[in-house]
């Protein structure tokens, strides 16, 4: 019986065919996927990466609500050129946290991987507010109303709850204290701003959006922003150790 | 009262009660706005099934008539129809969004017209709504003809289409509120993800089921792409989609997946989506309208059998070229690259089934605008087929990667195969699936296809020159070793091929209007007259 009649039997039974077309299609993601959930260089902790911070949570969710993703990458590749103009480059560990991850997929935008810590709070408010007014040929929408709009704090403690249920390891103490932890984190002068700065490492506090009253959407995503690619210390980092 | 008719009237009202109470105590606004939506629709399935079943004969449709198998076309017809609304209302959010690139101003400062917010609606849009519904309307045609049996099921096939069509207006409604899980192409939060669940193991069911009841022995080629299309993005929409919501209240969730495994496990859905919902389920429809249309047999069969075992075969290992140079694992990366390069060749294989199908008819290129828009799909399948390939690998894509050539190569391939493969087989349905004798204009098909195919020329080549224009910039320094571009200057150089996009994705939209206003004509009034000397009664 030739090659070509023997696949007869897929042509003529469509449970079979079926099952042909499941074995096929699982060979290629099974060895490219299941590895990646053992393998050193993608599950090492590095020092400094924590979870975020309640604030910073909430900016980051903004920052996914608005598509940010959609025109800046958060991932800076191994390249002499994106080095210089990003800095170091970006490690599998500094994303762990992420779900799901902001590598993104297009650069309309600059890579914001490090952003953090680059710009004034300042600068951030206005170019987020008009773009153009600090960058005049800018093509980015404004976000005016993350100013105007206070940031839903209430069920915090629930967002780091379902992180914790997929493998963030928030501690029972950061959960009790998320809403102060948000709340500290735009108040210097706060009695908890200290304890939040022990749950999170340099966790930077400060009013991001420069205006007094309770914390807005501006804060959160400012406060995001300000922490992105600060957390690794790239002078005491081993880079031999995690060559990719 | 058939089981079907009692039990799916009894499970949507208990949906509707369900989604009340969702609405009630809704955590956000999207999310009440959502369950009412769901509960305004599943009292509107209550009523109309029970209307549907006081109206009908006691009896059901018959399968076959005079030893002629009945078609079920109702649900082909509203899907067709879908499909075309659908297309014209996602190239206008294109040519909006494009045109925002280049005049920023157009984002209104608002949150709901912001690019971030519409991009999404863009890409849902055109993939899963206009190629979506095009799939389901073909394919429900196709796999009943090639079975000559009537499509499975009673009530089955008409809540996949429009089960299908909610989950897009839940989707695409959503994108405009903020409710997004950020994974490009699968944004659509944990709830939209759960009916769409529901919705595709139907479709897989009638699918499978009018198969199972075939009358001729083989199951047809096209059936078996339409099939892995099915069965795949099945299997994609599960691996890459689970999370857990903040409260069963609230829009909001979180995805499984985190950093590395969850960047790999979005493009092994992200590209796969293209493998299978742009690729496959076209390539199905390649397999039976072009045949047809030329009316010529499929030109290789034993070539249709490589082609198919070997695209859905190394399809799937393709996405790590998605994560060139990033902290993907460098082996991930290279096995991407490899088997990209590899999938030229059955990509190519196919295309030179299609294309050379119209052996002994190529002169039907010269009469038939038509089977020249599906030829020319087929040309531009071979053209993104190789385009790929050349990009996956790693040292084009670290100049590639970021920029707009991306951009540009998925458009030749969406807007030249996707699009023209659709534009071509709803042309062939429309005029069978609402019997008539054939299209009202050919004409107008001849000035949509040349409209289209010169907006097409247009957009891809600004997004050639613009994506290796701002790749090159990137990484170009000075004699002193400086970088010599700041990002900005980057960004302003792309102005002028920004508008020539937008001015081709406005051609491009101008010919799918003059298609649906074809098609409209062809479904009121047919084939349009011959002009005749003689005066003729007025159509009414």
């Amino acid at each position: 019986m030739s090659f070509w009649q023997r696949h007869q039997v897929f042509e003529k039974n469509s449970i079979i065919l079926v099952i042909g077309i499941l074995l096929v299609i699982a060979i290629g993601g099974l060895v490219e996927i299941t590895p990646l959930f053992y393998l050193k260089s993608t599950i090492e902790a590095v020092d400094g990466v924590r979870p975020y911070t309640p604030l910073e949570l909430a900016g980051r969710n903004i920052y996914v609500r608005e598509g940010c993703y959609l025109c800046h990458s958060q991932m800076i590749r191994p390249l002499r050129d994106e080095v210089e103009r990003y800095g170091h480059f970006s490690l599998a560990a500094e994303s762990m946290y992420d779900h799901p991850f902001q590598w993104g997929s297009k650069r309309t935008g600059p890579d914001l991987a490090r952003v953090g810590a680059k710009y004034s709070d300042d600068w951030h408010v206005t170019h987020l507010t008009n773009p153009r007014a600090i960058v005049p040929q800018s093509v980015m929408p404004g976000y005016p109303f993350l100013k105007e709009t206070e940031l839903d704090t209430s069920n915090i403690a629930d967002h780091l709850k379902t992180l914790r249920a997929v493998g963030v390891p928030y501690t029972d103490e950061q959960i009790t204290n998320a809403v102060a932890d948000l709340k500290a984190q735009v108040d210097p002068d706060s009695p908890d701003a200290e304890a939040l700065a022990k749950r999170y490492p340099k966790a930077v506090v400060r009013n991001f959006d420069g205006k007094s009253g309770a914390p807005t959407e501006m804060d959160a995503l400012i406060a995001y922003l300000q922490m992105l690619g600060t957390l690794v210390d790239f002078k005491l980092y081993n880079e031999k150790a995690n060559l990719r | 009262m058939t089981i079907g008719e009692s039990g799916l009237s009894l499970i949507f009202a208990v949906t509707a009660f369900l989604c009340v109470i969702g609405a009630a105590k809704a955590l956000d606004t999207a999310f009440a706005f959502h369950a009412s939506l769901a509960a305004a629709a599943s009292a509107a399935a209550v009523f109309v099934i029970l209307n549907r079943y006081f109206e009908r004969p006691a009896a059901l449709p018959p399968q076959e008539i005079n030893n002629r198998p009945n078609y079920n076309l109702g649900p082909v017809k509203f899907a067709s129809f879908m499909g075309m609304f659908w297309g014209i209302a996602g190239f206008t959010v294109g040519l909006l969004i494009a045109s925002q690139l280049a005049w920023p101003a157009l984002n209104f400062d608002l949150p709901w017209t912001s690019f971030g917010r519409l991009r999404p609606l863009h890409t849902s849009a055109v993939i899963f709504a206009f190629g979506g519904n095009v799939l389901i309307a073909t394919s429900f045609y196709v796999v009943q003809r090639t079975c000559r049996a009537r499509l499975a099921g009673d009530l089955a096939p008409w809540f996949v289409v429009v089960g299908y069509n909610f989950f897009i207006l839940i989707a695409g409604t959503g994108y405009l509120l903020g409710v997004t899980q950020s994974k490009e192409y699968a944004e659509p939060e944990w709830y939209s993800d759960l009916w769409l669940t529901i919705v595709w193991v139907t479709y897989l069911l009638v699918f499978l089921g009018t198969i199972i009841k075939r009358k001729e022995p083989h199951i047809f080629v096209a059936n078996w792409f339409y099939l892995a299309f099915i069965v795949t993005i099945a299997v994609l929409h599960l691996g890459n989609n689970p999370a857990l919501p903040v409260s069963i209240f609230g829009s909001k969730s979180y995805i499984a997946w985190g950093g590395v495994q969850d960047a790999m496990f979005q493009w092994w859905y992200g590209h796969n989506a293209v493998g299978f919902f742009l690729t496959a389920g076209f390539l199905a429809i390649m397999y039976y309208f072009i045949p047809k249309r030329a009316e010529r047999p499929v030109y290789s069969y034993r070539l249709s059998i490589i082609h198919f075992w070997a695209l859905i075969f190394l399809y799937i290992w393709a996405g790590p070229h998605h994560l060139h140079y990033t902290a993907l694992p460098d082996w991930t990366q290279t096995l991407g690259m490899t088997f990209s390069v590899m999938l030229w060749m059955p990509s190519w294989g196919g295309m030179i089934n299609g294309l050379m199908t119209l052996s002994g008819a190529w002169d039907k290129l010269r009469t038939d605008p038509v089977l020249r828009m599906l030829v020319v799909s087929v040309a531009f399948y071979g053209m993104s087929t190789f385009e790929g390939p050349m990009m996956s690998i790693k040292v084009v894509n670290s100049l590639s990667h970021y920029t707009d050539w991306t951009i540009g190569h998925v458009h030749s391939g969406a807007l030249g195969w996707v699009g023209f493969v659709s534009f071509g087989a709803l042309y062939c349905l429309v005029p069978w699936a609402w019997n008539r004798r054939g299209l009202y204009s050919l004409k107008l098909v001849n000035w949509h296809f040349w409209t289209a195919t010169l907006g097409i020329v247009l957009y891809i080549s600004a997004m050639w020159v613009s994506g290796i224009l701002q790749g090159l910039m990137w990484r170009s320094y000075t004699a002193l070793g400086f970088l010599e571009y700041s990002f900005i200057e980057t960004v302003e150089a792309m102005h002028p091929f920004y508008i020539i996009r937008a001015a081709g994705g406005a051609l491009f939209l101008i010919g799918s209007l003059i298609m649906a206003y074809n098609l409209w004509m062809t479904v009121r009034f047919g084939e349009a007259e011959v002009p005749s000397p003689v005066a003729l009664q007025p159509a009414e």
